[in-house]
């Protein structure tokens, strides 16, 4: 099969290649000609992928670091990295919708990523999640402590360096942990029915968008508000994850299966947890020596202004 | 190796020829030169350091008035430079220096955060437009994407000088107004740049990066509360 397409791509290589792979995944047409997309042939079974980009590197073989899924050329090429870029503003639209409204039965990786996971989404939802947490906290702060004679507006911009280390770590190393711990208990089946790191890190990524309108809305002082808001926020996105992975885990024993989902809605509620109670209240971080901190705590306690 | 073989074989009598010491040979080898060669142009060795200095200002003058007025032209793509974007930078930061507090870290940025916010965001939204198949080279979006600060840079100087006056409401509504709308500016002036550039399915993906870039500048700028 490899010499038959070795032929034709010798014979023209300009023609771009569909094929037919063996595994469950859809199928994917090779892609986008030009501007230095090489075209990636989908499908878990085959190892070695047909580069058809213009360029010095020819045809070679992936690295397998990443499930052999998109990845063309070596990493230390640009067209590698492309290639987890390869996504269009309505595809890019169409996740961030599936992860704010999970139905069960529709897994996100395969419903929505399809074998094209992207590195746009995760990284663009951290950025701005890490600005819109930062920037509403401190307008949560100065909206609280506006009355207050004593209070001096201060922008607090350290805090978004702390929102970035806390977001970008939560969005990396977790999906790390996951992966590694999911590839290490599924063994030698790692092809069938194991999630790929990019596709770890993408739904993980995409499942942090429920908080930026949240972290936005938390804005309104009213504790309850703001209460109902994550949990209604964690349950979207808990839902998001949970009903991705449980197909992967359920497999496993009974007890490994349930603590491994357990962990994951644990981390992410501890995300959305210490994000509110640093960012958003006030009664905690106000230093013992600031004259001002007796009426700050009063005014907490309040829930009208 | 045939082809080196018949080349040299036109020229295979030459190798006997020789010529004898009593006939007197004698000439002027010298380069003849043209006086309308291009390269005047690239020999400044000679001119005065104010015709030097002036040159690359007047570059920059003339990207400041593109940015001004922006419309879809190539001035600002076709010959880059960093010095506008330094330039706007470091005022920038200057400026966005004396506020409150700065020496306690609940303050707002410090200089380096300044520069690191523009510099790397503008190294991040070049590499993102790149990735996602834009045809511009790294530097000239980077040169587009400093010379587009200039209108948030001429909105935190009218903030200063408003802040002078008090820092009351009427202060804060007319910071705010100049803000958005030198952000929008901005913005538009970027896009206004940079659209062509881009495949077109994936505009929307390019822009969005600007916006929030040019957010976050904005947003640094309307928080700027001086000492008191």
């Amino acid at each position: 099969e490899f010499e038959e397409a070795a032929e034709l791509l010798s014979a023209d290589p300009g023609a771009s290649t569909l094929s037919m792979s063996s595994s469950k995944n859809t199928t994917t047409a090779a892609a986008t000609a030009g501007g230095g997309g090489g075209g990636g042939v989908g499908g878990g079974g085959e190892d070695v992928k047909l580069d058809l980009s213009d360029d010095e590197e020819g045809q070679e073989e992936s690295s397998e670091l990443l499930g052999g899924q998109k990845a063309t050329g070596g990493f230390w090429t640009f067209e590698y990295y492309q290639s987890f870029f390869n996504v269009d503003t309505m595809q890019v639209l169409d996740r961030v919708k599936g992860s704010m409204m999970p139905l069960p039965g529709r897994n996100f990786i395969k419903h929505h990523l399809r074998s094209n996971p992207d590195l746009y989404g995760p990284f663009w939802i951290c950025v701005t999640l890490v600005f819109s947490v930062a920037i509403s906290g401190n307008l949560s702060i100065f909206l609280t402590k506006m009355g207050t004679p004593t209070y001096h507006y201060r922008p607090q911009f350290h805090r978004v360096t702390i929102a970035a280390v806390v977001i970008f770590m939560y969005a990396w190393l977790v999906p790390i942990g996951l992966w590694g711990f999911l590839t290490w208990r599924q063994g030698s089946e790692r092809q069938i029915g194991g999630y790929s790191f990019m596709e770890t890190v993408c739904v993980y990524g995409y499942s942090l968008f429920i908080y930026i309108p949240t972290s936005v809305l938390w804005i309104i002082p009213y504790e309850w508000v703001r209460w109902t808001l994550i949990v209604v926020a964690m349950v979207i996105s808990g839902s998001v994850l949970v009903l991705t992975f449980w197909p992967v885990v359920r497999d496993d024993t009974k007890v490994m299966a349930v603590a491994t989902v357990v962990t994951i809605v644990a981390l992410h509620t501890l995300l959305a947890i210490g994000c509110k109670m640093y960012f958003f209240q006030t009664a905690v971080h106000v230093p013992a020596s600031d004259p001002t901190a007796q009426p700050i705590q009063l005014t907490q306690a309040t829930t009208h202004h | 190796m045939a082809a080196a073989e018949e080349a040299s074989r036109p020229f295979a009598g030459l190798s006997d020829v020789s010529i004898s010491e009593d006939i007197p040979v004698e000439g002027d080898i010298s380069v003849p030169v043209g006086s309308t060669r291009r390269d005047d142009e690239f020999s400044t060795l000679d001119e005065p350091v104010k015709e030097t200095i002036l040159r690359d200002l007047r570059a920059v003058g003339n990207k400041f008035i593109h940015v001004l007025y922006p419309k879809r032209s190539t001035a600002l793509l076709r010959d880059w430079d960093l010095w506008g974007p330094l330039l706007l930078c470091v005022t920038l930061a200057l400026l966005l220096q004396g506020g409150a507090a700065d020496s306690d870290d609940q303050g707002g940025p410090q200089f380096a955060e300044v520069f690191v916010i523009v510099w790397f965001g503008s190294i991040i939204i070049t590499l993102n437009s790149k990735l996602l198949g834009g045809t511009i080279s790294f530097f000239q979006s980077l040169c587009v994407l400093g010379y587009c600060i200039m209108p948030l840079t001429a909105a935190m100087a009218v903030c200063r000088i408003v802040l002078v006056g008090g820092s009351g409401t009427v202060s804060f509504a007319v910071r705010l107004a100049v803000v958005s709308v030198s952000f929008g500016w901005s913005t538009f002036a970027s896009t206004a740049f940079l659209a062509d550039s881009q495949p077109p399915n994936r505009k929307a993906l390019v822009v969005y990066p600007v916006f929030l870039f040019y957010f976050v500048i904005g947003w640094m700028i309307l928080t700027f509360s001086p000492s008191q």
